[in-house]
């Protein structure tokens, strides 16, 4: 288990590598220097100023050297200075120490995309089981329709008209943000539910566009699993239908969700661009589409690099869970 | 899959036919496809005329949909719209299915280092969470019609890649076509003529699903303001245009909205019964 | 209060609102009865964007300037009426023959953290503003100078190599800076661009990134404590969701677009709940040409584009009539301001006259019209992200199709727009704003030294004459002097019109009806901010802890 732990992490840094490489020339093949937007913020910048970014950055050398340079800051987890006027080191933007844990951008985007993908799968695995023991019924076409109506909305949409009902004619929710104003008057009690109900809405959202492909997917692993031998023998044996159902075939339909929900990282954490714009919610999302529209290159390849890092990981995680959920790998 | 195919074709299509969901997602695929090739007939303004004097006019005779904010007609705008939305997801679909089947094929059919190579290449990108990279490279080099659908075909290859990838795997194997090679046939007979063709179903829905997909991501864009240009319309820049007006226009919102709802989710259930109605060994081979 | 010329969002202007010229309309309100001012409260501002560097020399958005607004104050500022009254300074000399001003400082005033402002301060300030390591924008009018001496603890000398009117006005919030806290240092890297300790109305207390920056009232400011307690800032990305906040009483304040202006705050929620303002804003949007490129060489092509703009239709549309048409680079009714220049009715025929004489005809029948086998067409460039520009590209492009001239549209990201495209004169028209200073000295825009690369004059205009008197116009403090030579450079410049000046749009900020002392005057709303108040009773938030 350890053994296949230490070389599971040590095939993540050629793909680490390549992630980073890709990202970093796709960047910087786009026509234009990032000392130019330096120079664009202060347009009576020196020549000499403008020389010594340029060295530090290295961008007097060809593309791939740099890359290298870039390459040898990161191992020492130092992404660089941001370009835009506050200077600041672009890691201590997504993850400021000087903030509470809940308040930094990296940990805010990790925590919708977490409670998302949890409630992701405690709905859309029930669902999944209950459409394909009744396959064909009305209710699984509801439930299809249902959770493919929630992957077709516009989230940005949906969310508005949400904020609309809940927020204004209703009044029960915030419209957004991540606490109230009066936040810190509050009781402790206060203050979680303050926090818990500026999530309700984003989560909401997010979990509901994304039940369609687990959902399905749950569907027709449970199909396939039902129509195998052992399935058949279970019911053969005269056990009742839940137990063979939940005993036997959950188990192993279960498996494979395992691994989409690692594949399914990458669009959850691109969706929050727009889930934190429409909500205003300070998060890594918000942050990358800031800096690309300010082009500001350290802060872009951090972002990118962080967001495959979680992706990577997760991906990791939905191994091991398959390994211990598998008792063919587990028992080896 | 040595059978012939007729029959197989013909329960295949029978089995669609049977799931009413997807027999309604064919048909509002089909009825989107007519709009798009009779807009110019069918749509009852120029998209882009504006009319300073129908300023956001709610939806009456004249105007059935209403008109938006620079006075023109919705209804029209909606039916080019179609045009665009759909031939950013059918190019965009059509770039990445291209790429991914050739990726597919050579690392399926050759294996090897090539195989290595591509495998890992397909990971790397799948770890990208790729609407980052997408928004990047459109705020970059311009936000054209053309530069979108590149960008998410380029995006958007791994999942048909893996699929070939594995079809080939299976397919390689089977006596037609060890037959066929000991026949004499070359590397690119027996990859077009033997195993490609056979290996297109599973392509085939995941491209439904693709156009789904692509059509979500132009909307995205044009919310952040980067869709594709003006006066052009999509039906995700209406929409765009209908959240800033959503309390006093409710149809800027309400049919752009509808309209890729109803799209989205039209191509989604279609593929879907592809799908079903096509060898369930399909959801073996997507497994990895 | 500077004279910046710098490219601004009209997002970002119409959010910040803080200059403005005479006939500000308000909103009747109910109620708004003489009810003594009282302590407390707090006032919640939305913004788009977000501060990024609260000092004000190094900061390049609006969002920066508008907070280190409240909490620097400079030597000198603009009164209600646009005339220059002391801040920091409570009097000035200046020689018969203009070169030089010696300010008297205020006594007493203290910074945040109890030590006192000296003429040291502003010494320091000036030093690090001419400094070339010290990356700002706002370096030239200090370049101007050429000595500066501070004689003692509360006077501030500086010399002029000649005579610069810009030159009193130019003493802003700029150049105040505490030294004591950033001797020696570097300016990039202090703490002060997230904590600052200024001596202004209000000081940082927190900010929470992407959320919100929280400022308390100064207790100690030398003009009295201000009458709200709290003046917070809320970074909300979307002007939509803003729009629904300020419904739900999450903000109190925010700049309306021109849609949510004149429709979405009709209504009877809204005029009981808040009060609009409106005023014009100190910048105008036009279409520039450049020069260089063939095809508007011609002075005719672009009379004739001139011709077939509607200026009337693109304020009714784009600003839904809140705004004015532009005819030079002057806001209507300032005294640089020429009413009297030639000016381009829309009129078809003249442009299609004046395209013919140009040689330019539709001879291949497409609907495009050719010269020496080649179409009429060409790009718009404008930055992304500002729906008025896009709207305003929108327009124009269909306007110019009945006269066959065809236009492409391209919206690129702010940065890639300048540096690409502007910068590198890569661009046949672009569609942006001037965001123009209360003095009239547009040297940097026309000048024809001005033309190198990263230099304002990106059209590459030239013309002798404008040189001349632009130089004649900065050179002088005759007030009269000066307005015969910008009245001059307009005739020229609505003759020769390298810009196609479009609109100048107005401010419109809502503010929520319990706060009163607000007195809107020309230069907008914001200027007497610490005299706001809310009465006891309709005080809504109590943060004090």
């Amino acid at each position: 288990m350890l053994k296949y732990l230490l070389k599971r992490l040590f095939q993540m840094v050629p793909t680490l590598i390549g992630i980073t490489l890709i990202s970093f020339f796709i960047i910087h093949l786009a026509p234009g220097k990032p000392t130019d937007v330096l120079a664009d913020f202060n347009p009576k910048i020196t020549p000499e100023a403008r020389e010594r970014l340029e060295k530090y950055y290295g961008l007097d050398k060809p593309v791939i050297v740099q890359y290298g340079m870039w390459l040898r800051r990161i191992v020492k987890l130092d992404f660089g200075e941001s370009f835009s006027s506050d200077r600041r080191p672009v890691m201590q933007k997504l993850w400021d120490r000087k903030q509470p844990l809940i308040d930094r951008r990296l940990f805010i985007t990790f925590m919708l995309n977490v409670l998302s993908m949890v409630i992701i799968l405690l709905i859309s695995i029930p669902i999944g089981i209950t459409s394909a023991t009744h396959r064909n019924s009305l209710y699984d076409r509801i439930t299809t329709t249902t959770v493919f109506i929630g992957f077709a909305m516009p989230s940005f949409w949906f969310a508005l008209l949400l904020m609309m009902l809940f927020g204004i004619h209703l009044g029960w929710l915030p419209i957004s943000g991540l606490k109230s104003m009066n936040y810190a008057v509050l009781s402790p009690a206060g203050q979680v539910w303050d926090r818990v109900s500026h999530l309700i809405l984003p989560v909401f959202i997010a979990s509901f566009g994304g039940l369609a492909g687990d959902s399905r997917y749950m569907r027709s692993s449970m199909l396939e699993v039902i129509r195998q031998d052992y399935i058949t023998v279970a019911r053969a044996k005269g056990l009742t239908e839940k137990v063979v159902i939940y005993r036997h075939a959950l188990r192993n339909a279960l498996l494979p969700l395992i691994t989409l929900v690692g594949l399914s990282i990458p669009g959850l954490i691109g969706g929050s661009v727009i889930m934190e714009s429409v909500f205003g919610i300070p998060g890594m999302g918000q942050l990358l589409f800031m800096s690309v529209m300010t082009r500001d290159y350290p802060m872009i390849m951090c972002v990118l690099t962080i967001g495959a890092v979680l992706t990577l990981v997760g991906n990791l995680l939905a191994d091991l869970g398959y390994m211990l959920a598998d008792p063919r790998i587990r028992n080896q | 899959m040595g059978i012939p195919r007729n029959p197989l074709r013909k329960l295949m299509f029978r089995r669609l036919m049977k799931n009413k969901l997807s027999v309604a997602g064919g048909i509002i695929v089909a009825a989107l496809f007519l709009v798009a090739v009779l807009a110019p007939v069918i749509s009852p303004y120029n998209p882009n005329d504006i009319d300073r004097f129908h300023i956001l006019e709610k939806p009456g005779i004249h105007h059935p949909l209403g008109t938006d904010d620079l006075g023109r007609d919705i209804l029209s705008r909606m039916i080019w719209g179609a045009r665009i939305s759909l031939s950013v997801g059918f190019v965009a679909v059509g770039i990445a299915t291209l790429i991914g089947i050739l990726f597919g094929a050579i690392a399926g059919y050759y294996g090897g280092w090539p195989d290595m190579i591509i495998t890992r290449f397909i990971d790397i990108m799948l770890s990208i969470p790729t609407f980052f990279l997408i928004l990047a490279v459109i705020a970059f080099i311009g936000s054209g019609i053309f530069n979108i659908m590149a960008v998410i075909g380029f995006t958007s290859w791994m999942g048909v890649a893996r699929l070939v990838r594995a079809e080939f795997l299976t397919l390689k194997e089977r006596d037609y076509v060890l037959a066929a090679r000991a026949l004499g046939a070359s590397d690119m007979q027996i990859i077009f003529r033997h195993i490609m063709i056979n290996s297109m179903a599973p392509v085939l829905v995941s491209a439904v699903l693709g156009i789904a997909g692509a059509v979500l991501v132009e909307s995205a864009l044009s919310f952040l303001g980067i869709g594709v240009q003006p006066p052009t319309p999509s039906w995700g820049n209406i929409l765009t245009l209908g959240k800033d007006n959503i309390e006093i226009a409710w149809w800027l919102s309400v049919f752009p909205g509808l309209a890729i709802l109803i799209t989205v989710l039209g191509y989604n259930l279609l593929g879907e019964g592809i799908r079903d109605a096509i060898d369930p060994r399909l959801w073996e081979s997507e497994r990895k | 209060m500077r004279k910046i010329i710098v490219f601004c969002l009209l997002l970002f202007l119409l959010a910040t609102a803080c200059k403005g010229r005479p006939k500000a309309v308000m909103t009747p309100l109910p109620g708004n009865g003489a009810e003594p001012p009282e302590y407390g409260d707090a006032l919640v501002e939305g913004t788009i964007g977000e501060p990024s560097n609260l000092i004000p020399m190094l900061a390049g958005d609006a969002a920066s300037h508008s907070v280190s607004g409240m909490i620097y104050n400079g030597l000198v500022k603009y009164d209600t009426d646009l005339s220059v009254i002391g801040d920091l300074a409570e009097s000035w000399d200046i020689s018969p023959d203009g070169l030089v001003i010696v300010f008297h400082l205020r006594k007493g005033v203290k910074w945040a953290d109890g030590v006192e402002f000296t003429s040291d301060d502003v010494m320091f300030g000036f030093k690090t503003i001419i400094d070339e390591k010290t990356p700002t924008a706002y370096k030239e009018d200090f370049l101007q100078v050429k000595k500066a001496e501070a004689p003692d603890k509360y006077t501030f000398k500086v010399t002029y190599g000649k005579p610069f009117a810009p030159a009193l006005t130019s003493w802003g919030s700029l150049v105040v800076l505490p030294k004591h806290l950033l001797e020696g240092k570097d300016i990039t890297k202090s703490d002060m661009v997230r904590n600052p300790v200024g001596l202004g109305p209000y000081k940082l207390s927190r900010w929470t990134p992407g959320q919100e920056l929280i400022l308390d009232s100064y207790a100690d400011y030398f003009e009295g404590r201000p009458y709200i307690d709290k003046y917070v800032y809320r970074v909300i990305p979307d002007s939509a969701t803003m729009f629904l906040e300020l419904q739900a009483g999450g903000i109190d304040m925010m700049g309306l677009t021109p849609v949510q202006y004149t429709k979405q705050t009709e209504n009877e929620f809204y005029r009981t709940n808040f009060r609009k303002f409106r005023y014009p804003v100190f910048s105008y949007t036009h279409m520039a040409f450049n020069l260089k490129h063939p095809l508007f060489r011609d002075k005719r092509i672009r009379q004739a584009i001139a011709y077939a703009i509607d200026k009337s239709e693109l304020v009714d549309v784009v600003l839904y009539g809140l705004g004015s048409p532009a005819t030079g680079p002057y806001v209507p009714n300032t005294w640089p301001y020429n009413p009297d220049v030639k000016k381009y009715g829309y009129d078809l025929e003249k442009a299609k006259q004046l395209l013919k004489e140009a040689g330019w005809s539709d001879s291949d029948g497409d609907g495009i019209l050719d010269k020496d086998g080649l179409p009429f067409t060409f790009t718009i460039l404008t930055n992304m992200g500002n729906n008025l520009r896009k709207n305003t590209a929108t327009i124009i492009q269909w306007r110019l199709a009945k006269i066959g001239i065809r236009v492409e549209i391209k919206a690129l990201e702010w940065s890639t727009f300048v540096n690409e495209f502007i910068d590198k004169r890569r661009f046949e028209a672009v569609i942006i704003g001037w965001s123009i200073g209360l003095d009239p000295d547009q040297y940097d825009i026309w000048h024809s030294s001005k033309t190198k690369e990263k230099e304002f004059n990106f059209i590459g205009y030239n013309n002798p004459e404008v040189d001349a008197l632009l130089e004649q116009g900065r050179r002088t403090f005759d007030l009269e002097k000066r307005k015969k030579a910008y009245f001059r450079i307009q005739e020229i410049l609505a003759d020769e019109l390298p810009y196609i000046f479009l609109y100048v749009p107005d401010a419109t900020p809502i503010v929520h009806a319990r706060f009163r002392g607000i007195k809107p005057a020309p230069i907008g709303i914001s200027y007497n901010q610490p005299k706001w108040y809310v009465p006891k009773r309709l005080q809504r938030h109590g943060m004090e802890q």
